[in-house]
């Protein structure tokens, strides 16, 4: 009984506090080089699901600065970062999940927005209402979808 | 129309002889044949390398809008533009008179006008913008109510001032009195809004010519505000188009003609400085 409430706490605050077991933006450990080595969920990526977070404009968006060869059916690519074929070969997962959750500290001044973090913004918005939202924010991608795009990411292989 | 060309000619030689580099820059087409448009310039010196060139907005779009711009009876800003000539000559407010029975014929008093700012007021000790200024005239000099800072009769009515400058070099004042304004526009311009921490900068100089999703990113320049977007069927005004791009960057924006946002288009003018003023232009 008792862990059925935690679980409802749990959920009604998603989106400001991780799920239990997952690793909260403020705890995630990242290497000097930017890397982090865990899961941030310990539950196994999704690539497929990688793909819709990479190519929604509601979610990661990636393919807005990113082209990506395999996403060729998904129009518009940008040209803003690097062309990510051939990424998962080039990179090890810790990397890629430290670059995903947040790219500033692998690059430093990077414009890759920072997908896991929830607070220490300038002028903070309600999403892309223009209204001010209030700290802590939602992350960007929650800790499952940041591992379903490391996973997708990963299969980038030339 | 012939008039109004020969005078801002005019008026543009007698800016070159004081040292606007207007010659310097490349011509990249003309409007209705007869008034050249310099797209390129070296960028001014205050930029301090950060641009090698100041680029028009004009030259990032598809051929079909850029023809738009090209000729009057194509560009779909000038019917705004019209109703603003009537607007113009008409009395308003409980002074009973009109902007024409002041400035008399806009083609003549605003030759310029639009080049210049925003500037510094020294009656008013404070930075203007032209729609500032407008709605001074207005309130203090009309007797009249002030109309909404971004809406389509300010837009208009600034489309309509523009028109006698086109041509002309963009000549924004940096130093003397608006100098603290100007370091302060500069100062948002590198800053990074929102929750995805993105500066104007980040977009307009780092990656001006590339995409970002479908859109062929521009310098962001502001010599050919305010613009007919035909989205929108409508004009945008600089400030219109300064929030939707804070916004763009998930930050609670500023208002329209907020001291921050006055400050950003002093400074985002001034990189301009050397572009032919092209309002109103056409945009996607
Ligand atoms: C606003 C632009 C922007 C967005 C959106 C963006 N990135 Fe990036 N990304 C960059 C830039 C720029 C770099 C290059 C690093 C730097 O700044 O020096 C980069 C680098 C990377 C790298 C390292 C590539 C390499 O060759 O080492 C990966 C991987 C990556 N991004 C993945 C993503 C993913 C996944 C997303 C979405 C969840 C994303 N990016 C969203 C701009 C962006
Ligand atoms: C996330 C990227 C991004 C950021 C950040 C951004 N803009 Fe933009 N901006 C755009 C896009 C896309 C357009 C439309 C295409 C173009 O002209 O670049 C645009 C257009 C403009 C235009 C119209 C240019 C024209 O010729 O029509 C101006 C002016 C402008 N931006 C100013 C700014 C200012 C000032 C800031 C900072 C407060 C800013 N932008 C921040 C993406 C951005």
């Amino acid at each position: 009984m008792k862990s059925i409430i935690q679980m409802a706490v749990g959920l009604a605050m998603v989106g400001t506090v991780a799920m239990a077991g997952e690793v909260a933006p403020d705890d995630v450990a990242y290497d000097e080089y930017g890397a982090v080595a865990v899961s941030l969920t310990g539950v196994a990526g999704d690539p497929a699901n990688g793909i819709k977070i990479m190519t929604e404009r509601s979610k990661g968006n990636c393919i807005a600065c990113h082209q990506v060869t395999a996403l060729a059916e998904f129009p518009f690519h940008g040209e803003v970062g690097p062309m990510l074929d051939g990424v998962g070969a080039n990179r090890s997962e810790a990397e890629l999940r430290g670059i995903v959750a947040n790219a500033k500290i692998t690059f430093p001044e990077s414009v890759m927005p920072s997908f896991y973090k929830t607070h220490g913004y300038i002028r903070p918005g309600d999403a892309f209402t223009g209204k001010a939202g209030t700290e802590p924010l939602p992350p960007l991608l929650t800790a499952q979808e940041i591992e379903d795009v490391v996973a997708f990411l990963m299969t980038l292989q030339d | 129309m012939k008039m109004t060309v020969l005078k801002s000619a005019i008026a543009g030689l007698a800016l070159v002889a004081t040292g606007v580099m207007a010659e310097e820059g490349t011509v990249g087409f003309e409007i209705n044949g007869d008034i050249p448009i310099v797209t390129r310039v070296p960028a001014a010196a205050h930029l301090d390398g950060a641009l090698s060139e100041a680029i028009s907005g004009w030259e990032y779009r598809d051929s079909s809008t850029q023809a738009m711009q090209m000729d009057d009876f194509d560009n779909p800003a000038m019917l705004a533009v019209e109703q603003a000539a009537e607007v113009w000559n008409t009395a308003m407010g409980t002074v009973g008179k009109s902007c024409a029975d002041c400035h008399g014929d806009v083609n003549e008093s605003m030759i310029g006008i639009r080049a210049t700012y925003p500037k510094w007021n020294e009656k008013a000790g404070e930075v203007r913008t032209l729609a500032m200024q407008v709605n001074n005239c207005l309130t203090e000099n009309m007797g009249a109510e002030a109309w909404k800072y971004d809406g389509a009769d300010m837009a208009a009515m600034e489309a309509l001032i523009s028109i006698p400058s086109r041509g002309m070099p963009v000549n924004v004042a940096i130093d003397g009195p608006v100098a603290s304004v100007w370091e302060q526009g500069k100062e948002m311009y590198y800053t990074r809004y929102g929750q995805l921490e993105l500066s104007c900068a980040s977009c307009h100089e780092l990656n001006y010519d590339n995409l970002i999703r479908a859109d062929h990113l521009s310098q962001g320049q502001i010599n050919a505000f305010p613009v007919y977007r035909l989205k929108d069927t409508g004009l945008v005004t600089t400030h219109g188009r300064f929030k939707g791009c804070v916004r763009d960057t998930r930050a609670e924006t500023f208002a329209a003609g907020s001291p921050e946002f006055v400050a950003l288009e002093l400074y985002v003018a001034s990189r301009g400085n050397g572009l032919s003023v092209e309002a109103p232009a056409v945009r996607p």
